[in-house]
C-alpha cells in the first residue's frame, strides 16, 4: 500500500470524525463515569509538548492536543489542525488550523501558540523533535488560523504526518512565554484544548481529569473523569484490575503471566488492538570492539545459534512474532517484506561459521566469553537474554549476564561502551527517519542512548539514511528504506529478530477502547463506560 | 525541661554519625553507572545529547564530585535539602508529603505487632509446651518464614478480589469525596491490609522474644515470693513478670523503627501506598541524589527521636536505668 493523497488524506480525516468501533454502532454511549487507569511508572512532566514518551501520553494526551493523530485505518487525520498542505518541493507544509477551540483556561488557541510550541519546545526541548525539526526555520502565522512551517531542506510531507500525532502536540504561549519553559508549573498541571481538564496530581498516588464542558467536539466527551492510579508493582495492579479499582491497564504493563490469566477471564480483553503504532523490536546489540564481534561470520553464527521461533512461542506468547528487519511489519509504508536477508535457527551452520572465524573450542568446549547486558525494562527483556546466555552456550560461546537498573545501563552501554552484547527494546516511531535509522546512522556523539554506538561504520548505509530521510517523493523513499533494511539484515551491525505490539488490558465495560493504532495515547474523547 | 535537654545532647552525639551516614551515601551512590539525565532519558525514551547536556548543566551535574558535595553539605546546614530533580519541588515538601503514610503505617504495625506480640507471648508462656504454645510458636515460625510481598499479594487476592471487603491498594477513595469522619475511616480501611503485612513478621519476633523473656523472668525467686505471699496467679504475671519481661521488647522497638522504615518499601509498593519507602527506591532509581538524601536525613532524625522515647521509656519500666547516665 501507498500513503494516501492529500485529497484522500482530507476524506479519511472527516470520516474518522465518526466513532468507528464495532460496539459503538450496536450501542449509543452512556455518559458519565470514572475511568480509572493503571499509570505504572511516573514521570516527571506530564506536557507532551517537551517530552516524547508513552508514560507522558497516556496522561497529558487527554489534556492537551496535537494537530493531528491518526485515524481508525492509522491514517493522519485533523485534531487542532483542519486541513493541511504541502509544496512540491518539501520546504513549505502550511496548516490550516480549527476555529473556534479554546484553552481550557478560556484564552483563544490561535496559529500564534502553533508557533511558539514548535519554535521553542518541539524544536529546542522535544525529544525525537529536536531532530525531527532540526531544519525547521521558521513558523509564519499570516492570520490566527494559519500556520506556515518553513524548512531549510526538504521535510517529507509523509514523515511530517505520520511524526506529528506523537511530535505535534500545542502547549499555551501565554502560560510558558515567560520563565523557564522547563519550570513552568504547567509542566505537571498541563493546560490544554482537549476533551479533559486537569485538575490535581498527588505524586505516588494519583492523577484525576475531569470533563471539558466547553470541549469543541460537540457533546464529547462522554466519560465524567479519567483517574489514573500509580501503581508501580505489576502483580498488584492485576489484583487492582480484578477487584475492579482499574478499569484498563496500558502499554503492557502487567505480568505476561498475568496478561495471559485475565485474558481467559471473560470480564477482561487482552489486546494489542490500538497499539498498532507502538510496536517494537527486541535488539541484539554487538560491540565491534570486541575483536571477535567485528567479525561478520561470528556476528551471523550468533544469530543462527538462537531459535527465535521457539524462544516467541514458549515465553511471549501470542503477543509477539518473529521480526524481519528494523522496520515492523505495521509499518504499512515502509515494512519492505521478509525478503530480505532473515537468519533461521541452524546450530550447525553456526558452529561451522564460529570454526571459520578461527575460534576452536577450548577447555570445557569454550571458544570465547562475552558480556551480555539487558536493559531493565520488560520481562521479555530478562527472558530473551537468559535465552541468548543459553543457546550460545551450545554452540561454544560462554555468556555472563550482567544487570543495571535504567539509568546505569544507559551509562555503560552508550557511553562508557563497556559491553560486548546489549538487548532492549527499539520503539519504532510512525517512520524510520524518527525512530529507526539513528540506530545505524554513524556520527552520533558518545552516550546518545539508542543510537549507533557500536564502533560500526558504513558509508553506503549513512548515504542511504541521509537520503531518504530528505525523498519527498512517497514510492522513492519506500524503495530507498527497502534498500536500507536490505543493507543492515546483511551487514548486521545490530539484530531485530523479534517483533511486538504493547498489550492492553480493558476491562469489558470500557467502550470504542482501542479504536486507532495509538489509542492508549489519543484524547478519548469518543470512550465510555458501560453500566 | 531536662527532658528536652536529654534530647538537645542526644541528637548533638549522634550529628557525626548523621554527617558520616550522608556522606557515605553521596559517595556510594556516585559509584552507581549513570546519573538523573541518564535515567530521565531512559524515561523519555531518548534524546539527542546536545539535549542531555543541557539538563545535566540544569540539574547542576556539570560539576565535579568534590565540589558537588561541599554545596550540598553547606547547604544542609542552613537546613535546605536542595530541589528535587523528579518532582521538580523542594525536598522538604515532597518528604513532608511522604511522610504520614510511612509513619501511620509504621505505627499502626508497630503497635499491632507489639500488641499481639505481647498477648500471644504471655499465653504461649503460660501455656508452655502445650498446645496453645505448640499452635502460637508454629503460627509465629509461618509468619517469620513468609516475604511480605507475598502475604501482601495473598492478602489482596483473598480480602480485594475474592471477598471484596477491602480495598487492593491506595492511600484512600479518589473516586469519592470524603470528608470528615468517613475520610479518616477511609483511610483506615486502605490501611488495614499493609498494617497486617508489615506487622505479621514483627509480630511473630516479639512473640518469640516475649515467650522467652516471660519464662526467664518466671523462674525468678521474687516470682517465687509473690507466690508465697498468696498473690493470684493473674496478678503474679500482671504486676511482677510482665513489666520485667518488657525491657527486651522495649529495645526491640528501637532496633526496629529503622527496620521498619526499609521493610515498607516492599509494602508500600505492592499496596500502592505514597509513602517513603518507595520514594527513597524511585531516587535511587532515578538517581535523585538530593531527594535520597534528604530521605536518610529525616529517617535517621526519625530512628534518633525513637531511640530516645525507648531509653526514656526504660527508666519508666525499670528505675534502676537512668535515662541520663
Amino acid at each position: 500500500m501507498t500513503g494516501p493523497t492529500r485529497r484522500e488524506t482530507l476524506l479519511l480525516g472527516a470520516a474518522a470524525l465518526v466513532p468507528a468501533s464495532a460496539v459503538a454502532q450496536a450501542e449509543a454511549p452512556r455518559r458519565g463515569g470514572v475511568l480509572t487507569v493503571h499509570f505504572a511508572t511516573e514521570q516527571r512532566i506530564l506536557n507532551p509538548s517537551l517530552q516524547a514518551s508513552t508514560g507522558v501520553y497516556i496522561v497529558g494526551g487527554k489534556i492537551q492536543e496535537a494537530l493531528l493523530d491518526l485515524d481508525a485505518q492509522g491514517n493522519p487525520v485533523g485534531v487542532l489542525a483542519e486541513s493541511w498542505e504541502s509544496a512540491p518541493d518539501g520546504l513549505t507544509h502550511v496548516f490550516r488550523l480549527r476555529r473556534g477551540v479554546t484553552w481550557h483556561d478560556g484564552r483563544p488557541f490561535t496559529s500564534a501558540d502553533v508557533q511558539f510550541t514548535a519554535m521553542e519546545m518541539w524544536k529546542k526541548i522535544l525529544n525525537y523533535g529536536t531532530t525531527l525539526q532540526q531544519f525547521l526555520t521558521e513558523v509564519q502565522t499570516p492570520d490566527p488560523h494559519t500556520a506556515i512551517f518553513r524548512y531549510e531542506r526538504p521535510m517529507p510531507q509523509g514523515l511530517l504526518l505520520r511524526a506529528l500525532p506523537d511530535l505535534g502536540y500545542i502547549s499555551p504561549k501565554h502560560v510558558f512565554e515567560t520563565g523557564d519553559i522547563r519550570q513552568n508549573p504547567a509542566n505537571t498541571a498541563p493546560i490544554g484544548t482537549g476533551p479533559f481538564r486537569f485538575v490535581q496530581y498527588e505524586r505516588g498516588q494519583f492523577i484525576i481529569a475531569e470533563r471539558n464542558p466547553n470541549y469543541w467536539r460537540e457533546g464529547m466527551p462522554y466519560l465524567d473523569r479519567i483517574v489514573w492510579r500509580v501503581v508501580p508493582d505489576r502483580a498488584a495492579a492485576a489484583a487492582q484490575m480484578e477487584a475492579g479499582q482499574i478499569l484498563f491497564s496500558p502499554y503492557s504493563s502487567l505480568t505476561i503471566a498475568d496478561m495471559q490469566r485475565l485474558g481467559r477471564d471473560p470480564r477482561f480483553e487482552v489486546t494489542t488492538r490500538g497499539n498498532e503504532g507502538n510496536a517494537r523490536t527486541n535488539t541484539l546489540e554487538f560491540n565491534f570492539r570486541t575483536p571477535q564481534l567485528a567479525d561478520i561470520r561470528v556476528r551471523r553464527a550468533i544469530a543462527h545459534a538462537l531459535n527465535v521461533p521457539f524462544f516467541i512461542e514458549n515465553f511471549l506468547g501470542p503477543f509477539a512474532k518473529v521480526g524481519t528487519g528494523p522496520i515492523p511489519s505495521v509499518s504499512t509504508d515502509y515494512y519492505p517484506g521478509a525478503d530480505v536477508p532473515q537468519y533461521r535457527f541452524d546450530q550447525a551452520l553456526a558452529n561451522r561459521l564460529l570454526d571459520e572465524a578461527g575460534h576452536r573450542r577450548g577447555a570445557g568446549g569454550v571458544r570465547f566469553s562475552l558480556r551480555l547486558h539487558p536493559a531493565p525494562w520488560g520481562e521479555d527483556i530478562a527472558l530473551w537474554s537468559t535465552f541468548i546466555q543459553q543457546s550460545l552456550q551450545q554452540v561454544g560461546i560462554r555468556v555472563e549476564i550482567l544487570r543495571l537498573d535504567a539509568a546505569g545501563y544507559l551509562r555503560t552501554v552508550y557511553h562508557d561502551h563497556a559491553f560486548d552484547l546489549a538487548t532492549g527494546w527499539h520503539q519504532y516511531r510512525s517512520d524510520p527517519a524518527v525512530s529507526t535509522t539513528v540506530w545505524y546512522r554513524s556520527g552520533s556523539p558518545r552516550g546518545a542512548p539508542w543510537t549507533n554506538q557500536w564502533g560500526w561504520v558504513d558509508p553506503r548505509i549513512d548515504a542511504l539514511i541521509d537520503e531518504a530521510a530528505t525523498e519527498v517523493n512517497p514510492q522513492r523513499r519506500r524503495a530507498l528504506y527497502a534498500d536500507f533494511v536490505r543493507a543492515v539484515q546483511t551487514e548486521l551491525p545490530l539484530w531485530m529478530p523479534i517483533e511486538q505490539i504493547f498489550v492492553s488490558v480493558f476491562n469489558r465495560r470500557v467502550r470504542n477502547g482501542g479504536n486507532n493504532p495509538r489509542w492508549a495515547s489519543s484524547s478519548w474523547h469518543d470512550t465510555w463506560l458501560a453500566s | 525541661m531536662r527532658i528536652f535537654r536529654l534530647a538537645l545532647r542526644r541528637l548533638a552525639a549522634s550529628l557525626p554519625t548523621l554527617l558520616l551516614i550522608l556522606v557515605g551515601m553521596f559517595l556510594l551512590l556516585q559509584l552507581a553507572p549513570g546519573d538523573t539525565v541518564d535515567a530521565l532519558m531512559a524515561q523519555m525514551g531518548g534524546g539527542d545529547p546536545a539535549l542531555a547536556e543541557e539538563l545535566r548543566r540544569f540539574y547542576g551535574l556539570d560539576l565535579g564530585v568534590a565540589a558537588r558535595l561541599g554545596q550540598y553539605l553547606l547547604r544542609l546546614a542552613t537546613l535546605d535539602l536542595g530541589f528535587s530533580a523528579i518532582y521538580g519541588k523542594p525536598v522538604a515538601t515532597v518528604i513532608l508529603e511522604r511522610l504520614p503514610p510511612t509513619i501511620m503505617l509504621m505505627a499502626s504495625a508497630l503497635s499491632f505487632a507489639f500488641f499481639f506480640g505481647l498477648v500471644l507471648g504471655v499465653i504461649a508462656a503460660r501455656r508452655v509446651n502445650r498446645w496453645p504454645d505448640t499452635l502460637i510458636s508454629t503460627l509465629g515460625l509461618i509468619f517469620y518464614a513468609t516475604p511480605s510481598f507475598w502475604f501482601g499479594l495473598m492478602a489482596i487476592v483473598l480480602f480485594s478480589v475474592y471477598l471484596q471487603w477491602l480495598p487492593a491498594g491506595g492511600f484512600s477513595d479518589i473516586t469519592r469525596e470524603l470528608s470528615g469522619l468517613a475520610a479518616v475511616l477511609d483511610i483506615a480501611r486502605h490501611l488495614v491490609l499493609p498494617t497486617l503485612t508489615l506487622g505479621l513478621i514483627f509480630l511473630a519476633i516479639y512473640l518469640r522474644i516475649m515467650r522467652a523473656s516471660m519464662l526467664e523472668v518466671l523462674s525468678l525467686d521474687f516470682v517465687r515470693t509473690a507466690r508465697a505471699k498468696g498473690l493470684t496467679e493473674t496478678r503474679v504475671v500482671a504486676r511482677h513478670v510482665l513489666r520485667n519481661a518488657m525491657l527486651p521488647m522495649v529495645t526491640l522497638i528501637g532496633l526496629q523503627a529503622g527496620t521498619m522504615l526499609g521493610g515498607s518499601v516492599v509494602v508500600e509498593s505492592v499496596f500502592a501506598l505514597p509513602g517513603l519507602g518507595r520514594l527513597a527506591y524511585e531516587s535511587v532509581v532515578q538517581r535523585d541524589l538530593n531527594t535520597l538524601l534528604g530521605i536518610v536525613f529525616v529517617s535517621a532524625l526519625l530512628v534518633i527521636a525513637i531511640n530516645f522515647l525507648v531509653d526514656i521509656l526504660y527508666a519508666r519500666l525499670d528505675p534502676r536505668i537512668s535515662a541520663e547516665s
